[in-house]
């Protein structure tokens, strides 16, 4: 195969960052092209058809199914609150009356002759989309959404859980290497996304938590404190829905990880910032990893447009190692031989050899590395 | 368009999976049809290309190159033949896109949703939920879930012919309630099938017809006592092809150039199986363990059943077969001593970069002790689906009283079993195949005498859609290019104190040679037999152990050769590891050396 490599996580000083923001169904966009949006404004609103209730008229009122529509007070289509009466028989020359009365507010959708069934339809639920991060509207996609754009320094994570927030960067770490401890998350922190180094506890978490903080972005976690905190196995990288009070991102992956010192140095530099982060996740055809995004003045520096893809492996290529037994490393490529190698595992399988940052060297699987991308 | 085997000489067959797409190239070599080369491309359903046909072309150029030949002319491939360029017939398969995703619905979760789980299996889907009247559920929970799943099909059953309609009725008016909109494509309807009760088709139509795009086809379970699933299987591959797959991008061009319909992946692997069950009159069970899925097949008695352990993988299901598995019964297969906190965080590290690969021999030995799990969980739901009829009265005698068997037992019978196929990267790719034959026996725990075989390339996809209209040339390249016979494995039932007598085998080779051997519960062996090669064996076991034909009966039988051998398995079934950790890893390491595993 012509990719044998994992083409690396983006990180970036500075590039042009553009995001769609689109409906789950049709509706109104609220913003034109050209307009300067605030990551917390709302650019697209609609209503999902509301939640359905059913309710068996015909058992309640011990009557057949066919001869429900008789019985009923309130029209198909029409409104009824709740605790509405909507149906009634009369019995006895009208002494005893039993009724049926709305579980909840809702439209009458639909009655049954056959099954005696009545569904009813609750007040539809309004969806707001908002703009995710400060930037400028570049594109208006009719009733759907819209394309924000910024300029911004923009990191991707490998890992992440929670859903899209925002709030001023704050650096608690001093290192790339360093674990977060609970003392370094302190109240002056509510509101904003904490930068941490190699390890993110759960100890530290709920601390996070606690405190109000929006997101914490590190270099590992543990996957015992993931399932701590998420209260179940998670089973398949799908995730950015979870309710949990706060976005975690992982930028290198399970376990302690020192960060990548590209990655920390640059997000170091942002303390103070307003910070857009997204913790979504989804590790399948169509990947989504998670996203930091600090909008930058556009105006100042040149712009470096991220590149989709690089060219490739060659000697003297930055690399990570990304499985055991060198899981982390930092390295340059130094050869990389055609010929299929055997390795300790006795597969025969393309390598290629790294230089690390202290001198040493090792052969690695080619699928085993990915780029470090500028 | 008719097609006349007897003149086809070349085939180009391509599968377009989620990740790769597969082209092979099966020629008439003298006499018999063989399989000649094969390429692959990444498959090209998403952003850049968005077109399924770039992936098939760059697959298509990789034979070309291969060969040194042409296949392509002006974008596509050549079929009918131009002289010496092109091919006489081309087909393919499909499971790109995530392959078809349905719901089924029908009345009683035991009976006809069963059966109606069963039908969408067969046909080649994930079945994301099973709706019945008596699952427990509110109703509006129902509605609810048939809202936010999004299947690209929906097949609604329920009741026998003449029987009732008021629960089919209350099927119909949940499903329009929800009015389910499909995963792909905003402008068109969601295909409901539906395949109940006659009685009630008026009503089911006048319930759907206007929200969705209604097909009625025959009941899958016209009475209790039979299930109908074929015309229900056909609709949802032809509504798979007419709505799901013409959302996809360039599948409208990919299902113009060939002559056969497109087939779901899966569906087509379940058409080989049971030509070769069909062909043979053999019972045949076949795995195909991916990175978000594992396929299990089998063919019990011509019955055929097909089910999806849909979050069990190697890769990005990884993960969530841990969390089924758990952790002490992945560790169980482990011959060292691994910490829980450091093997949750590798299962991570893999499940978050699903493409790397063990380097050390360790992290393939937790590999493929994850894959032991992935495997017998697949079974065990394989083997709850692929049951007999529930709900059928059955007809007793007096020798039946003290037999409680019930209706809808398990079709699956492990001393029945012919052969075993296994495929899918973490088995086709085990470094050693001795790895790969241990790993199918510890998830699947074959009894009796069992041919073990890995398809080498997973091509059984594309033998299975050329089936449809070449079976002679789909069988002749499965038996000659597609299986790699890994040997047989003889594993009696039954168990006995550590050490005690189990069997003696003697094995009588072709070439006059014969090796005896004399085993002891807890034992495991190896006798090599090369592929090709048949042997006389003579297996007695003793009076606690049954190899088909009873408790100490002894079995004189013929046994194929393979690869790896005549694996003798006496560790007993059901198969019981010690409980203490240090006795387990000292009988793990001793298997592994009597059957030469790892280094």
């Amino acid at each position: 195969m012509a990719h044998a490599y994992t083409p690396g996580l983006k990180v970036s000083s500075r590039t042009i960052f553009r995001k769609e923001r689109r409906l789950p169904l049709k509706g109104d966009v609220l913003v034109s092209v050209g307009d300067e949006v605030k990551a917390e404004d709302v650019v697209a609103r609609t209503e999902l058809p509301g939640n359905v209730q059913t309710m068996n008229v015909a058992n309640k009122l011990s009557v057949l199914p066919e001869d429900i529509e008789r019985h009923m007070t309130v029209k198909l289509g029409e409104w009824a609150d709740e605790g509405e009466v909507i149906a009634e028989t009369r019995t006895f020359f009208g002494l005893f009356k039993s009724q049926c009365k709305m579980p909840v507010g809702g439209t009458i959708e639909s009655v049954s002759s056959i099954t005696g069934q009545v569904i009813i339809r609750e007040k539809a639920i309004p969806v707001e989309v908002n703009a995710f991060v400060d930037g400028k509207v570049v594109e208006v996609f009719q009733d759907e959404g819209v394309l924000v754009e910024t300029a911004a320094s923009f990191v991707q994570g490998i890992f992440g859980v929670g859903g899209e927030t925002h709030g001023p960067m704050k650096v608690a770490a001093s290192a790339p290497d360093e674990v977060l401890r609970v003392e370094q998350i302190t109240p002056d922190m509510e509101g904003s996304v904490v930068l941490g180094g190699s390890l993110v506890t759960i100890d530290v978490i709920n601390r996070a938590r606690e405190v109000g903080v929006s997101a914490i972005i590190a270099g590992g976690m543990g996957d015992s404190d993931l399932r701590n905190l998420l209260g179940y196995d998670l089973g398949v990288a799908i995730t950015g829905s979870e309710e949990i009070g706060l976005t975690i991102v992982v930028t290198e992956g399970f376990g302690r990880m020192t960060m990548a010192e590209k990655t920390f140095n640059l997000l170091k530099s942002k303390d103070g910032m307003k910070t857009s982060v997204s913790g979504a996740t989804q590790i399948r055809a169509g990947v989504i990893r998670p996203e930091v995004v600090i909008p930058l003045d556009g105006a100042a520096g040149t712009i470096e447009d991220i590149k989709e893809s690089s060219s490739g492996l060659t000697v003297g290529t930055p690399v990570r190692v990304i499985r055991e037994p060198y899981f982390g490393a930092i390295g340059k490529v130094t050869a990389l031989p055609p010929e299929l190698q055997v390795l300790k595992s006795e597969a025969k399988v393309r390598v290629l050899e790294v230089e690390f940052d202290d001198g040493s060297r090792a052969v690695i699987p080619r699928a085993n590395v990915e780029l470090i991308e500028d | 368009m008719s097609i006349d085997p007897g003149k086809i000489q070349s085939i180009i067959a391509t599968d377009c999976g989620s990740t790769t797409t597969k082209a092979i190239l099966i020629e008439k070599v003298g006499d018999e049809y063989r399989l000649i080369v094969r390429g692959e491309a990444p498959t090209t359903v998403e952003a850049p290309f968005e077109d399924v046909t770039r992936g098939v072309l760059n697959a298509v150029a990789e034979v070309e190159d291969l060969t040194g030949r042409t296949f392509l002319r002006d974008e596509r491939i050549l079929s009918p033949k131009d002289g010496d360029e092109g091919v006489d017939l081309y087909v393919s398969t499909s499971s790109a896109g995530g392959g078809l995703q349905m719901m089924v619905a029908g009345v009683v979760k035991e009976m006809t949703a069963e059966s109606a789980q069963r039908a969408a299996l067969g046909a080649g889907a994930i079945v994301m939920d099973v709706i019945a009247s008596n699952d427990r559920r509110q109703p509006h929970e129902r509605i609810q879930r048939v809202r936010s799943l999004r299947p690209d099909m929906i097949l609604l059953s329920g009741g026998i012919d003449g029987g009732t309609t008021t629960h089919v009725a209350e099927l119909a008016e949940l499903v329009a309630a929800a009015d389910p909109r499909p995963r792909l494509g905003i402008g068109y309807e969601l295909p409901v099938i539906y395949a109940g009760n006659v009685d009630a088709r008026e009503i089911v139509k006048e319930r759907l017809e206007d929200k969705t795009s209604l097909v009625i086809t025959e009941n899958l379970r016209p009475v209790l006592e039979r299930e109908n699933l074929q015309p229900a299987r056909l609709k949802i591959q032809e509504q798979f092809l007419e709505h799901v797959m013409k959302q996809a991008p360039g599948y409208g061009k990919l299902l113009e150039w060939t002559p056969v319909p497109v087939m779901p992946t899966p569906a087509a692997v379940g058409s080989i199986m049971q030509l070769i069950a069909r062909e043979e009159k053999i019972d045949v069970v076949g795995v195909d363990i991916g990175g978000a899925t594992t396929d299990v097949f089998s063919v019990f008695g011509e019955v055929f059943n097909r089910t999806v352990s849909a979050n069990l993988g190697m890769s990005y299901s990884i993960s969530n077969v841990l969390a089924e598995a758990t952790v002490p019964n992945i560790l169980r297969w482990v011959p060292f001593e691994v910490d829980e906190a450091d093997l949750r965080n590798r299962v991570k590290n893999k499940m978050i970069r699903p493409t790397t690969i063990p380097q050390t021999l360790e992290d393939l030995m937790i590999e493929q002790a994850m894959a032991r799990e992935a495997l017998r969980l697949a079974f065990e739901q394989h083997k709850l689906l692929a049951v007999g009829l529930k709900g059928v009265q059955q007809e007793r005698t007096i020798s039946d009283t003290f037999e409680q068997t019930e209706s809808g037992g398990t079709l699956v019978d492990m001393m029945a079993l012919d052969i075993l196929v296994g495929s899918g990267g973490v088995l086709s790719h085990a470094p050693r195949r001795v790895q790969a034959a241990f790993m199918i026996i510890d998830g699947f725990r074959p009894e009796g005498i069992t041919q073990l075989a890995v398809d080498s390339i997973f091509m059984m996809p594309q033998l299975g859609v050329l089936a449809q209209v070449h079976p002679d040339a789909a069988l002749e390249v499965f038996h000659k290019d597609c299986l790699i016979r890994l040997g047989a494995c003889i594993a009696p039932r039954g168990t006995a104190k550590d050490g005690a007598h189990c069997l003696d085998i003697k094995i009588e080779k072709g070439d006059g040679s014969v090796e005896e051997r004399s085993m002891n519960f807890g034992e495991m062996a190896v006798v090599p037999l090369a592929v090709g090669e048949k042997a006389k064996a003579t297996i007695s076991p003793s009076r606690r152990f049954d190899v088909g034909l009873g408790h100490g009966k002894e079995v004189h039988t013929e046994i194929g050769g393979g690869v790896v051998g005549v694996i003798i398995d006496c560790r007993g079934r059901p198969l019981v590891l010690p409980e203490d950790r240090e006795e387990r890893v000292r009988r793990l390491t001793e298997w592994n050396k009597a059957l030469d595993v790892y280094p």
